[in-house]
């Protein structure tokens, strides 16, 4: 296929395949570390609230690293540091193991507010009923507090999407180093770029609406849903 | 008081013609007119959700009038060119809810418009504030913010952030109906010291027994149109219109007197 | 690591510090393009007509839905390809200001339209102008409201100045890589210390932050907080 020149930029099709190669590396990393930031953000947020003793200390030890230090100083350690301790892994694997541990200590506090969301009323009426203390978060607390996180946790994994992009650093070929690859061998930066911020662009706004209706599916009358203004 | 021979003396501060204002489908005001001379109270009384506030907003064009003519002394405030600003700074506005400014203190909130609007140099912008905080006994809470007053004196404070302003007249939009009961007169008071001084108020209120004492002249508004108008004896005591009687038979029986 | 390793990371201290006021030079400098730019944005998107809203909220689209990576490139190898060549510096500063002005106009965004009507009504009602009032009420009482979410906004920065690495800024990240480049079995503690540094700026930052809220709080002002950002 030709080239098409638009406004004195130059764009390649034959770019295409190769940032479709990467696209689909960046949504792998984004779903598999917000899968992993689901999980350990329920236990860390659960032990965080209902906690007590080392566990307690040890959950927001754990939140506050990984808020306070930045994300690339995180993936760098296990790229680079994890191995002088005997443990190797694939770029591919340190960047969703990075990104992980990361949101899950974002998606810790959602879960946390929202579960402190919770009215006390709910547990003392599960309790009431004779249930344990497990059954009630499980059956109670959860599903209310669950849907509350919607708008703070949409928000986190629209943020997760294009924090992925820091896993090029590691030479993961994800949609950024795809970029990288194509701008460095081609010299035409600004278009490749221009081209990948409108890819990302438009997958944000995807997401955002695809979340919006997640939302509206889900929503209980009464319960009430805040937008977060998180990024 | 009520003595509407000398007051009709002044000359005219501000004529409202034919005003109309729609919301959507719902037209708000359907033409109203009236006039006020200089030292004279005017009371607007008449059932809620009948134009009376977006009347008064409609005078300083805070609301933008659909149709009609409205004159501040020789000054056409809806004609074309006028400095809306300059106008609105002699005009006083007392809202139903205070709008005090949050971020500033009592004696800030009164001195803001003579230092931003007015450019007066600070020492006598703060002279006349303090003047004005007197004036309305709230000295000894020149520095307190509104949070930290009462509704009754966030009220008077909003009525010496109007007096220092020194304008032709006040506008008072429901002054006392977001007040608890016990801190209405405080308010009303101040209200009734300034009608003695002389200062040319359209007050729109629900208290009769201010309207029955104060105003020079009563006007009582119903759907967007001016029913009846004239003196609190005639208007209490033999109104013209059945409708105007009917409102007065109403609120007389959920307020007690009238004046 | 042994005795010898710590040694090593000691003596560099000094020079993790040093490349650290880079990280804190290229923040000062983005948090403060970022505000300046997101007022006006804010402003724009709430008292100004209509193509001026589009574009601003276009604007702040934009700077948000890209990732801060793809934006130093492009303000890095983008002039350059028009014969305009920032320095790494300039071109982060350029990349990552506008980023921030865009999540700060959002933040002040809804602490404008979080103070009431009455409160412009009041202050045009007393004949200032919609500038005036904007300046002397709505801004005032705005930013006050905006300070825990901006607290979050500067803790999520502070951390992004690193990615300046990406196009070669000097900063921290870089002193590390020459570190390791030669002692490889040095990673993990060097980039423990950077963790460090950056552990006490973050929470530094956030409590001297939570100071001046205090110091600025006024009776009446309800400051709650915001979500906490990356």
């Amino acid at each position: 296929m030709d080239k098409i020149e638009i406004g004195g930029l130059v764009f390649d099709p034959a770019w295409l395949p190769k940032l479709g190669e990467g696209l689909v590396v960046t949504l792998e990393i984004t779903g598999l570390c917000i899968a992993i930031g689901i999980v350990l953000g329920l236990v860390l947020a659960i032990l965080r609230v209902y906690g007590r003793g080392p566990l307690y200390w040890l959950s927001s030890l754990y939140v506050q690293f990984f808020r306070g230090t930045p994300l690339l100083v995180q993936l760098l350690m296990i790229y680079y540091g994890l191995p002088s301790w005997g443990i190797v892994l694939s770029p591919f694997l340190s960047g969703v193991i990075a990104l992980g541990l990361n949101t899950a200590a974002y998606q810790a506090e959602y879960f946390r507010g929202a579960i402190q969301a919770i009215p006390r009323g709910q547990m003392l009426a599960a309790r009431s009923l004779g249930m344990k203390r497990a059954q009630a978060i499980r059956y109670i607390i959860l599903p209310q507090a669950l849907r509350l996180v919607i708008p703070p946790w949409s928000n986190e994994l629209i943020l997760m999407l294009k924090y992925s992009s820091i896993v090029y650093m590691v030479t993961v070929m994800d949609l950024m180093g795809a970029a990288k690859t194509i701008a460095a061998r081609t010299f035409r930066y600004f278009e490749v770029f221009i081209l990948v911020a409108l890819i990302y662009l438009a997958i944000v706004f995807l997401l955002s609406w695809l979340l919006r209706r997640l939302e509206e599916r889900v929503r209980v009358p009464g319960l009430g849903i805040e937008r977060g203004s998180a990024h | 008081m009520g003595n509407g021979y000398t007051s009709r003396k002044g000359e005219v501060v501000l004529r409202v013609e034919d005003l109309h204002k729609r919301y959507g489908r719902e037209e708000v005001l359907k033409g109203v007119s009236f006039e006020v001379r200089r030292g004279e109270t005017k009371v607007i009384i008449g059932p809620s959700g009948t134009g009376k506030s977006t009347l008064l907003r409609c005078i300083t064009r805070l609301t933008e009038p659909d149709r009609g003519r409205i004159w501040l002394g020789d000054i056409e405030v809806t004609g074309r060119g006028v400095d809306l600003n300059r106008v609105r700074a002699s005009i006083g506005f007392v809202f139903q809810d205070f709008n005090l400014f949050t971020h500033l203190t009592a004696l800030d909130n009164v001195r803001i418009g003579l230092l931003k609007v007015k450019k007066l140099p600070k020492e006598k912008a703060t002279e006349i504030a303090l003047k004005q905080l007197e004036h309305v006994g709230l000295a000894h809470k020149a520095d307190a913010y509104p949070a930290e007053l009462s509704g009754g004196q966030q009220q008077r404070v909003a009525i010496a952030r109007a007096l220092a302003m020194e304008p032709k007249l006040i506008l008072f939009d429901e002054p006392t109906s977001a007040l608890d009961p016990e801190l209405i007169g405080e308010v009303l008071d101040v209200m009734v010291a300034l009608a003695k001084e002389g200062m040319t108020m359209v007050v729109v209120s629900h208290e009769m027994g201010f309207a029955g004492t104060v105003a020079d002249e009563i006007i009582f508004m119903e759907g967007g149109v001016i029913v009846e108008q004239g003196p609190p004896d005639q208007l209490f005591r033999q109104p013209k219109h059945p409708r105007t009687a009917e409102f007065l038979h109403k609120i007389t029986a959920l307020y007690g007197e009238t004046g | 690591m042994d005795l010898e390793g710590l040694l090593i990371i000691g003596r560099n201290l000094p020079l993790f510090l040093r490349a650290t006021l880079l990280n804190l030079g290229l923040l000062a400098g983005l948090i403060s393009l970022g505000f300046l730019v997101g007022i006006p944005i804010a402003l724009l998107q709430v008292y100004g007509v209509r193509p001026l809203r589009v574009l601003a909220s276009a604007w702040e689209g934009f700077f948000r839905g890209v990732p801060a990576l793809v934006l130093l490139f492009l303000f890095f190898f983008g002039p350059a390809q028009f014969g305009v060549q920032l320095s790494a510096f300039t071109a982060a500063v350029l990349a990552l200001g506008f980023r921030s002005s865009g999540y700060q106009s959002q933040i002040f965004r809804g602490a404008i339209q979080s103070i009431p009507r009455g409160q412009m009504l009041a202050a045009r009602s007393i004949g200032m102008s919609r500038l005036q009032a904007i300046r002397w009420v709505i801004l005032p009482q705005a930013l006050r409201l905006a300070i825990p979410a901006w607290s979050n906004e500067f803790s999520s920065v502070i951390k992004d100045t690193t990615l300046a690495y990406a196009i070669g800024v000097n900063e921290v990240l870089r002193h590390v890589r020459y570190i390791t480049d030669r002692y490889y079995e040095l990673a993990m503690p060097a980039y423990l210390t950077v963790a460090l540094i950056f552990l006490v700026l973050t929470y530094g930052g956030n409590w001297l932050l939570g100071r001046l809220e205090r110091r600025l709080a006024l009776p009446g002002f309800q400051m709650r907080g915001v979500e906490t950002a990356h």
